[in-house]
């Protein structure tokens, strides 16, 4: 039976932290709204990538002088993981879930006998990968929207990638992120970028006859090669806008079951504590009760 | 032929916003080789962009001047979506900072000893440059 004093202490201390559970919750929030809101005013520039490489694969026939990132090196034996996790922790199941589903696309990797390598942005990927994967763990990034994404540092990221590419370090590249659905689902996805797979199929076939012919300045190769760097580094920008957003999201789900449990505890607490207290009265009385009866 | 009145959607997108989406008579684009002007009833063009300024006309008068630093160009008959590297209204432009930014830049371009970073610092330099000049005072 823990004493008054003790019970009072653990009271005070659960109370304490549950105000700063709720704390993290508020600026998770407005953290979220901002992150939310980032995401949205990308949104038109995905867009109007996505519907320019459409209509340009409309009528684009794969040649030689392709650029690699569409047409791929030739083989598929050498994968890339990009692993998109936050830097900090506290945000429930949100970094251990990107990185169960990065386990799991390599376990599959490795059992087609493919070789994996690892990509990580993020402190929480890289602490939990190097555990168990650190002969795979290549390059790290860290710090990337502490405060907000820029896309800069999309860039300097896809960049790094691209160049690894070019030195033909690997032959595919998938990311893994946690997409994000809601506030309360973050879904761990993984994406294939490269090679980019262009939309194809059966529009290619309709479309034959009234299909637009642009004209291309300066060539369509060209603009191609300059187009799938910069398409590779949207894709990867908004991956990181959604991580930044479901983190927030996650971290506040997170810390409001914390505050709700720290609330029932500091219940349980005080029922505890008021029980000890009668106790310890009742017993007060009945040894000044017993006393008087004795003399 | 087309007539005058009619105007174009005109579209300006940056990878972190929207800057600019409104019916324009004509807009003046840096392309990768060499300005053209787009009326509506252009035909359809995919370019390449150079860093530059792109002007927007409504009527007789620029109502819009914009800086780009490279990027890509979608026309079609009734629209002209810009996708820019990065996008910024010249009169937003910092004078006194491109000016350092660009000779900042002319200093690591002259340390550079590699060839690769001589390529990259030279594309940046050509973009600074282009800011610079489009605040209407010229590097040189």
């Amino acid at each position: 039976m823990p004493s008054l004093k003790d019970l009072r202490n653990s009271i005070a201390s659960v109370r304490n932290m549950r105000k700063i559970t709720s704390a993290m919750k508020m600026v998770a929030a407005s953290k979220l709204r901002r992150a939310q809101e980032q995401a949205q005013i990308a949104q038109p520039y995905a867009e109007r990538m996505a519907g320019i490489l459409s209509r340009l694969s409309a009528n684009y026939v794969a040649t030689a002088s392709s650029p690699k990132l569409l047409t791929g090196t030739g083989k598929d034996h050498v994968h890339l993981l990009v692993v998109v996790t936050s830097d900090r922790g506290l945000a429930g199941g949100f970094n251990s879930n990107a990185v169960r589903e990065a386990r799991r696309v390599i376990r599959q990797l490795l059992a087609d006998g493919k070789e994996v390598e690892l990509l990580t942005v993020g402190r929480k990927a890289k602490d939990l990968l190097r555990r168990d994967q650190a002969n795979r763990l290549g390059k790290t990034f860290e710090g990337i929207g502490s405060k907000r994404v820029a896309f800069s540092e999309a860039e300097g990221v896809a960049n790094t990638i691209v160049e690894m590419y070019e030195a033909g370090e690997f032959d595919v590249c998938t990311i893994i992120y946690n997409r994000f659905k809601s506030v309360i689902s973050q879904v761990p996805t993984a994406t294939q970028l490269i090679p980019f797979a262009l939309p194809t199929g059966a529009t290619k076939a309709e479309s034959h006859e009234v299909r637009p012919v642009y004209e291309f300045e300066p060539s369509e190769d060209e603009i191609l090669a300059a187009l799938l760097p910069r398409n590779f580094a949207i894709q990867i920008y908004g991956a990181l806008l959604d991580s930044a957003a479901g983190e927030q999201a996650a971290r506040m789900t997170a810390m409001d079951n914390a505050s709700r449990n720290a609330e029932d505890l500091t219940k349980k607490l005080t029922l505890r504590y008021n029980r000890a207290r009668q106790a310890s009265i009742t017993k007060e009385l009945i040894e000044i009760v017993s006393a008087a009866e004795a003399l | 032929m087309v007539a005058v009145d009619r105007k174009f959607e005109f579209e300006l997108v940056s990878p972190e916003r929207l800057v600019l989406s409104e019916p324009v008579d004509m807009a003046v684009i840096p392309g990768s080789e060499g300005d053209f002007g787009v009326l509506a009833g252009h035909s359809l063009v995919i370019s390449t962009l150079r860093p530059g300024v792109i002007e927007v006309w409504q009527g007789e008068v620029v109502t819009n001047r914009l800086f780009v630093g490279g990027g890509f160009a979608e026309v079609t008959d009734t629209r002209c979506t810009v996708l820019a590297d990065e996008a910024i209204p010249v009169g937003e432009i910092n004078a006194a900072a491109a000016h350092a930014e660009y000779e900042r830049l002319r200093g690591e371009f002259d340390e550079a000893d590699s060839e690769d970073a001589k390529r990259i610092l030279e594309l940046r330099l050509a973009v600074a440059e282009a800011k610079v000049a489009a605040t209407g005072k010229p590097v040189h």
